[in-house]
């Protein structure tokens, strides 16, 4: 029992350093602040981060998805967030997306879209694209962790489909945001 | 910059009675800080009309920039034809150019009689009688108002173009989205496609007739190609991915797009009628917002292969892709001016997003707007105004700019956000 978690620590932490090795062209910039690619385009950072914060809080909601795959229940969460100028998978939400990862390989002959969000900020084709670079994160992700590529889907909607409205860091951080739409 | 350019041109005129022509030479002062005063006095016998002709000119006029009209309270008298005209009184309250006329039912339809004087000149310029159909009687106004523009400054009016925008109602999964086309104006607008699912990035043909847009109707983005007379429609492209970006060349006969179906967004060129496509970008980075020179000879992109979006140039005839833009770490959507010489685009300073104009000789930026949340600048086909989406209390509105940035003006918003405006080319 004590082995196992390790064991998922360790695919976690190579999941995340192959996705942060494949977007090495630049971040995901909301509204791009000064051009800088803090966060996505520094690899070694990205894994650094993630495999330190996983053994922490990460897996409290990871015992939780896991009682659900035991039923075979799509995962209840179906939505991550994401920084600002970042298509860089957060720790706190690596078991949701293994929760999905093993969900999807269970379940060979399902299929699930990935949509890609962004908030307001920037040009609206741009934002599509970041949108797509950020749903293609999770898409490596779910990969690397063994679900077959024709199980996936990316469609970004770019700024079109906000979660809120406003002006404020509040309503951006809820647009930005991959969403599991089975 | 309180400089005054003073410019002499030699205007063709058209005079009022037979179609004798004359040359005449205006003075223009076109300054940084000031129009040039005119009067449009309200058209006698136009009074129960639907529409105030002279209020819709006079709006046309003070909206370009380059016109200060005479509020209507000023005036000492209302002449409605030029020999009724006291030059003295004008001259008086600093007026150059007066715009009179007469109104009258004609038919179903409606007859309109203008003339454009000039004050100091004491001379009349422009004289002529308009007939229009019964729902015309704004678009006669909107012609007037490009007679009166280009006899002042020589340049051809705009003001019988259209633009196609963008509303969104709702939020996450309960949103309406419509494309609409209206005068210039804001005004008669026509709902062209509704949808629950989002509508982005019309474009206007070079002949004015169709609209390339994309639209996830079908929970995928695809671009269509809509006739607006007939309604009739052809999706162009559904490719797995983005499909984004239609920019139509200047003979109308090629897209170029945004596609991400090769794994990342590239520019592609689509011959429209073989739908044969020609991919211009090759990299890992994002290429999108593809606008053609209005020569046709190269593409401007938006692309992140430096780091962060800059605006790029494709030359189609050497395959060459060379960065036009240093300002700052944000310059994306650009537009050519309709010269060539100039492109219009969304950068970023400290301040947030404005619509910017950037000389391509000198590689000088200058910022036109001043909100925040600026984007989607769309350029008149005249060059003298860019049009663009920026917010007022929260709400997407529609603004517009002169290309020199010296005047600026809201347009009335319909219901919901309003974006994506894109101005049509000349329709006459």
């Amino acid at each position: 029992m004590q082995l196992k978690p390790y064991a998922r620590i360790l695919a976690v932490a190579l999941s995340l350093a192959f996705v942060a090795g494949c977007s090495s062209s630049g971040g995901t910039q909301d509204g791009s602040m000064d051009g800088t690619r803090s966060g996505s385009g520094s690899g070694a950072a990205g894994s650094g981060v993630s495999g330190s914060q996983v053994g922490g809080t990460g897996f409290g909601s990871g015992n939780g998805t896991a009682s659900q795959e035991a039923d075979g229940r799509i995962p209840e969460q179906r939505t991550i967030y994401f920084e600002f100028d970042s298509d860089r998978i957060r720790s706190e939400f690596e078991s949701v997306l293994a929760a999905h990862a093993r969900y999807l390989s269970e379940n060979g002959s399902t299929r699930v879209v990935l949509q890609g969000h962004t908030d307001e900020r920037g040009t609206r084709e741009y934002n599509m694209a970041l949108g797509e670079r950020r749903a293609r994160s999770v898409e490596r992700f779910l990969s690397v962790q063994g679900v077959s590529p024709s199980q996936i889907e990316v469609v970004s909607y770019g700024e079109e489909r906000p979660a809120a409205r406003g002006q404020n860091e509040d309503a951006y951080a809820q647009n930005r945001r991959v969403v599991f739409a089975y | 910059m309180k400089a005054l350019i003073t410019s002499w041109l030699t205007v063709l005129l058209l005079m009022f009675s037979g179609l004798a022509q004359a040359n005449l030479t205006i003075e223009i002062t076109r300054g940084s800080d000031r129009a040039t005063p005119v009067a449009v006095v309200p058209f006698a016998g136009g009074e129960e009309f639907p529409e105030d002709v002279a209020q819709v000119i006079h709006d046309n006029l003070e909206r370009s920039g380059y016109f200060d009209p005479l509020p209507r309270r000023q005036m000492l008298d209302r002449p409605s034809e030029s020999d009724e005209v006291r030059y003295g009184d004008w001259r008086g309250l600093d007026v150059r150019y007066l715009v009179v006329g007469r109104a009258s039912r004609e038919g179903d339809g409606y007859r309109l009689r203008y003339e454009l004087m000039d004050v100091s000149g004491e001379r009349r310029m422009l004289g002529e009688v308009v007939t229009a159909d019964q729902d015309e009687l704004r678009g006669a106004a909107h012609y007037i108002s490009d007679q009166i523009f280009e006899a002042v400054t020589g340049i051809r009016g705009a003001f019988q173009t259209r633009i196609a925008y963008v509303t969104s109602q709702g939020v996450g999964d309960d949103m309406q989205f419509t494309l609409y086309v209206a005068d210039a104006d804001g005004g008669n607008s026509q709902q062209v496609l509704s949808s629950r699912e989002p509508i982005l990035s019309p474009a206007w043909s070079p002949d004015g007739r169709r609209l390339a847009y994309v639209s996830f109707e079908t929970e995928r983005p695809a671009i269509y190609i809509q006739d607006l007379a007939s309604g009739q429609r052809v999706r162009a492209t559904s490719f797995q991915g983005i499909n984004g970006a239609p920019a139509w060349s200047p003979d109308g006969r090629r897209l170029a797009m945004s596609l991400s179906k090769d794994g990342n967004p590239e520019i592609y060129v689509m011959d429209i009628a073989s739908r044969s496509f020609d991919r211009v970008t090759n990299n890992s980075s994002i290429d999108t917002e593809p606008a053609w020179s209005p020569d046709g000879r190269s593409l401007l992109f938006t692309s992140d292969r430096s780091g962060g979006p800059q605006l790029y140039r494709h030359d189609f005839a050497s395959g060459e892709q060379e960065r036009l833009t240093f300002t700052g770490g944000y310059n994306a959507r650009g537009r050519f001016s309709p010269d060539g010489e100039s492109v219009f685009l969304v950068h970023r300073s400290s301040d947030g997003f404005q619509v910017a104009r950037q000389d391509l000789d000198s590689g000088r930026l200058v910022v036109l707007s001043e909100s925040h949340f600026d984007e989607s600048p769309s350029v008149a086909p005249n060059g003298t105004m860019v049009i663009f989406a920026t917010r007022q209390g929260g709400d997407g509105v529609l603004g517009a700019v002169t290309a020199d940035g010296r005047a600026s003006f809201r347009l009335p918003s319909a219901s919901g956000d309003v974006r994506e405006p894109a101005w049509s080319p000349f329709l006459n």
